[in-house]
């Protein structure tokens, strides 16, 4: 079964319940080694996404990406706006205005979306960032995807591999963003952006089953 | 924690309706998006000036909107830059010709957020230029960072830009002068205590009564290293040498002089620790020229000091000497 606009709206509110109940984690994991921002941010922006949601909904997964895109940009603030911001408008660009998203345009749409958030970051894999979630995440939806797995499966193995991801940057020091100024200090603590994208995958692909 | 804040959410637009009852005759304010904006503002001819940041770190920036100083400031939520279309907004209510100037501390956040801004106006067709500032010594500027950050510095910039904008210089003019102070400011900081963001409710770090932490950034991101605290002479002299190495500044040099609280320490330790700094730099044969001495960028509730030093000639004496009237500098 294909991804229909409704859906992607289903796992958007799942990812914005998601982010509400771990906004506290999020924040924690940002006072370690960060400014602790992160988590009370992606709440208030995925507050605005749900809310805006329930008083438009566009029609095609596109359009609803689109819009999940300028409302995450136009609340979030900080670094975590405009990243996760280029992800969902690279995201909706790629999927165009297609009514139905298979295995590989959702594996497609989560290709497109690392693309954006490394050519707005400049970070790549290792240097401690939400790119480190995102990598294993595609790489794992591209190879289901290949195989022909459906927009569920894709769905869940990006979010098992963004999870694993996530905490492989426990032991990594931060060379981008704020956590970048402790050096080796910022180790031994998961990166919070890499924790939320593994949190919103997982809720995705949750809303899904 | 303890706070004078109703909601922490709400502290930002809270903070912002407060300081325009208080400065009428300076500023206005919004609240949706946050922005202070000069009282008689847009002017005809005259450059915007605009700079922002997260909130929490009063008066900058919206302390410095006014006469002389800042057309604008966008405040972002407590330790969070402000979005785009607030950078936008900002634009739009000051620039009136003469184009746009961002002046933009260097943080991740910060600066994505300002260039998307210039991209999109000048999609719009105005002419908006951002400079990073980028002073904090206690930051290696390597590949391997997100490079030096913007800290107290910032304040001088914004003094020295905001006089050319008054005098009338063009867009390029103003740049061109705001890349020159970035180029010759160098800060370092110390912090004594951490600070605690509204939001978050407890301290963003904690340290040891017999504690510092040397190289300390301005949102509560912990510096670089952590020592075992020592009297003002010795806190004064690990803040300097870092800064005089860097540039380098020698002797024979003309500097102005700041020193800086980060939010809860008293003036009287910030001038014994002027004091001090007005010494060493005696001793190294660098004439200090003029000073700033008070809590104009700071980290919320956090102790600690931090210096900096702008490598000084006639024409930006001049600059800095130029009438200026805004919230928190005025002569």
């Amino acid at each position: 079964m294909g991804c229909t606009a409704q859906d992607v709206i289903a796992a958007l509110r799942a990812g914005a319940a998601v982010v509400a109940d771990h906004r506290d984690e999020l924040v924690e994991l940002d006072r370690v080694i960060g400014d602790a921002d992160h988590g009370e941010n992606m709440d208030r922006g995925f507050r605005a996404v749900a809310s805006k949601l329930d008083t438009a909904a566009p029609e095609t997964p596109g359009a609803v990406l689109k819009q999940v895109a300028t409302t995450l940009i136009s609340t979030v603030g900080g670094a975590s706006g405009p990243l996760y911001g280029t992800a969902f408008l690279r995201a909706a660009s790629a999927v165009g205005d297609a009514t139905e998203l298979d295995g590989m345009a959702v594996a497609a749409a989560l290709q497109s979306g690392l693309e954006g958030v490394v050519a707005r970051g400049r970070a790549e894999p290792g240097d401690k960032t939400m790119v480190d979630a995102l990598v294993p995440a595609v790489d794992a939806a591209t190879a289901a995807a290949a195989e022909g797995a459906g927009p569920d499966r894709v769905l869940a193995v990006a979010a098992a591999a963004a999870r694993t991801g996530a905490e492989s940057t426990e032991p990594l020091v931060a060379r981008k963003g704020r956590a970048s100024y402790l050096g080796e200090r910022s180790a031994g603590h998961v990166d919070p952006g890499a924790r939320s994208t593994a949190l919103l995958l997982s809720a995705f692909a949750e809303s899904r089953s | 924690m303890k706070k004078i804040i109703n909601d922490p959410a709400a502290v930002v637009g809270d903070a912002l309706r407060g300081m325009a009852a208080a400065h009428p005759e300076l500023l206005r304010v919004r609240t949706d998006p946050a922005l202070i904006v000069r009282a008689d503002a847009p002017l005809a001819g005259r450059v915007a000036l605009i700079s922002g940041g997260g909130s929490g770190h009063e008066p900058l920036h919206g302390g410095f909107v006014g006469r002389g100083m800042l057309t604008a400031a966008v405040p972002g939520a407590v330790f969070t830059s402000p979005t785009p279309d607030a950078v936008q907004a900002a634009i739009a209510e000051t620039e009136a010709g003469a184009g746009a100037l961002l002046l933009v501390k260097n943080y991740t956040g910060d600066v994505l957020n300002f260039e998307t801004a210039a991209e999109l106006a000048g999609l719009e067709g105005t002419d908006v230029r951002a400079v990073i500032v980028d002073d904090d010594v206690a930051v290696k500027d390597s590949t391997h960072t997100a490079g030096r950050r913007g800290v107290g510095g910032t304040v001088l910039v914004e003094k020295i830009v905001g006089a050319a904008v008054e005098r009338g210089v063009d867009l390029a003019g103003c740049e061109a002068i705001a890349r020159r102070v970035v180029g010759r400011v160098r800060s370092m900081g110390v912090a004594l205590t951490g600070p605690t963001v509204p939001h978050a409710g407890s301290p963003s770090f904690t340290l040891g009564d017999d504690e510092v932490e040397i190289g300390i950034g301005i949102h509560g991101e912990p510096g670089r290293e952590r020592i075992p605290m020592e009297d003002a002479d010795g806190l004064v002299a690990r803040l300097l040498e870092p800064i005089l190495a860097d540039l380098p500044f020698e002797a024979g040099d003309e500097v102005l002089l700041f020193t800086n609280s980060m939010g809860a320490t008293p003036l009287i330790e910030l001038y014994l620790a002027h004091g001090v700094a007005e010494r060493l730099l005696a001793e190294r044969g660098v004439r200090v020229r003029r000073r700033l001495v008070g809590p104009y960028t700071t980290s919320l509730d956090m102790q600690g000091m931090s210096l900096t030093l702008l490598k000084l000639d006639d024409e930006l004496t001049e600059l800095w000497d130029d009438p200026v009237r805004t919230a928190a500098l005025h002569w």
